[in-house]
């Protein structure tokens, strides 16, 4: 554990390092989160044919719901190793409060899992033939909205360790979670595509980063209380 | 008498067995009447026809889902505050009943569209939240029973009950947010729109609701109960006396 005083900061910056470390050591995962997200995006125009008109109509949507299950695919790591080998219990015993290095843990799940979807994003919506104001539009929505998927699937996360079923249990309760999150995001590529402003959805999805920043991390410590109790 | 004289489970089992055949009775009187003023003294609307007399089940339905997992989460906040057991037992007793109105407020909506809208269903926002509704009932139930430790999942479930809690607001306000096709509510606190025939049949039929709800939920708790005191001494002696 880090060396010095207790406190948010402190507890933060170390979890963040920590598990930055960790992914930088076992790279292949957030490459699978990436490939996963390329593979879905890529199975629509298989699916429902190739006219550019239809594409560019429902590229963004296809985005989204890709990075939504992108991000909800890498939450299972988020926790559930850490409680298995036992060091959960051990960053609960340490000197930080348990928000902070909870808020640290999920920072590192959004740089490994959230940057990267928004990183690649413009690239997928090329293939759709997006406008490039929209691809703008789409890539700052998905900058917003995909902390919040990693605040929110994190509390579920810690809310499912030491559940039986945990993937699919974690399906059911994060997606239904994730529907606001993906109506103002997609909404906002969709309006800026029909020649509307998206400064309105862009405004909700900041209300809702900001919100749950303030908020899920005490609900995260708390499910994580109730886990380790 | 004392305040938390009902809180013990042993004292609410007794409680609770000797008010539900009430709530059953109010229940039954109370839809007898609502059903009897919704399809006979309720006029006929003069848009939609009579296809709109289900609004009588519907809006009751939908109302109560939205309630109860209020509810439910209310209980989940008391769970989490005081520690009880009576309260976690409640809000596992209610989220089947708070499931079954969420999808009949669904069917009902959908046979109502069908001659009204021309649609069994549509993505409107409103439609769209009761059915976020219903996966944020499942994921309740499923989360209470994903545990060995019944006291593990009642805390977990709890939890998930108050972080749910904030789709209700967006259920409530999308219909203004994305203003689609669901008609706004003909109710307000300003006065309503509706004849009085209507509105009468339509709180009658809130309150069978509600008396269903209170009934049910008050065998289930009974059943849950002396499931998990089985092994106190008052469970073993109610099995021996009888």
């Amino acid at each position: 554990m880090a060396q010095g005083s207790a406190s948010f900061t402190a507890g933060f910056s170390w979890a963040l390092a920590r598990d930055l470390t960790l992914a930088w050591r076992h790279p292949d995962e957030a490459m699978l989160t990436l490939a996963f997200f390329a593979l879905v995006a890529s199975l629509f125009p298989l699916a429902i044919g190739a006219e550019p008109q239809l594409l560019a109509r429902i590229g963004s949507g296809v985005v989204w719901v890709a990075a939504l299950l992108a991000a909800f695919l890498a939450l299972p790591g988020l926790f559930a190793a850490d409680h298995a080998d036992g060091s959960l219990e051990q960053m609960a015993l340490s000197p930080h409060p348990m928000v902070g290095w909870s808020s640290g843990k999920m920072a590192a799940h959004w740089i490994v899992s959230g940057l990267p979807v928004t990183a690649l994003s413009p690239l997928i919506g090329l293939q759709y033939g997006l406008t490039p104001d929209t691809l703008a539009v789409l890539a700052f929505a998905l900058a917003l909205g995909t902390p919040v998927l990693s605040l929110l699937g994190g509390a579920c996360a810690a809310l499912v360790l030491g559940a039986r079923g945990g993937g699919m249990l974690l399906a059911l309760l994060a997606l239904p979670l994730f529907v606001p999150v993906l109506v103002f995001g997609a909404g906002a590529a969709e309006a800026q595509a029909s020649g509307v402003t998206p400064a309105a959805h862009l405004s909700l999805l900041g209300a809702a980063l900001l919100a749950s920043i303030v908020l899920v991390p005490w609900a995260v410590g708390a499910a994580l209380r109730i886990a380790l109790d | 008498m004392n305040f938390f004289y009902f809180s013990s489970p042993s004292t609410f089992y007794r409680f609770a067995g000797w008010s539900a055949p009430w709530f059953f009775v109010a229940a039954a009187v109370l839809a007898a009447w609502g059903l009897w003023q919704g399809f006979f003294v309720a006029p006929t609307d003069a848009q939609q026809g009579d296809a709109y007399r289900i609004i009588f089940i519907h809006v009751p339905a939908a109302w109560m889902s939205m309630f109860l997992y209020f509810v439910l989460a209310c209980y989940g906040a008391l769970t989490l505050t005081f520690n009880t057991r009576l309260s976690a037992m409640m809000a596992r007793a209610i989220a089947p009943t708070g499931a079954l109105f969420t999808l009949l407020a669904l069917w009902t909506g959908s046979f109502w569209g069908r001659p009204t809208w021309g649609t069994y269903w549509v993505w409107d926002a409103r439609v769209t939240s009761e059915l976020v509704l219903l996966f944020l009932y499942f994921g309740y139930i499923a989360l209470a029973n994903a545990f060995d430790e019944p006291r593990r999942g009642d805390r977990a479930a709890a939890l998930l009950a108050i972080i749910g809690i904030i789709n209700l607001p967006i259920i409530y306000f999308s219909v203004y947010w994305w203003n689609t096709l669901h008609q706004g509510s003909s109710i307000n606190f300003k006065g309503t729109t509706m004849h009085v025939a209507m509105l009468t049949a339509m709180i009658v039929m809130t309150f069978a609701c509600w008396s269903y709800a209170i009934g049910v939920t008050l065998v289930r708790v009974r059943a849950i109960i002396v499931e998990r005191e089985r092994r106190t001494h008052w469970v073993r002696a109610l099995g021996a006396g009888r």
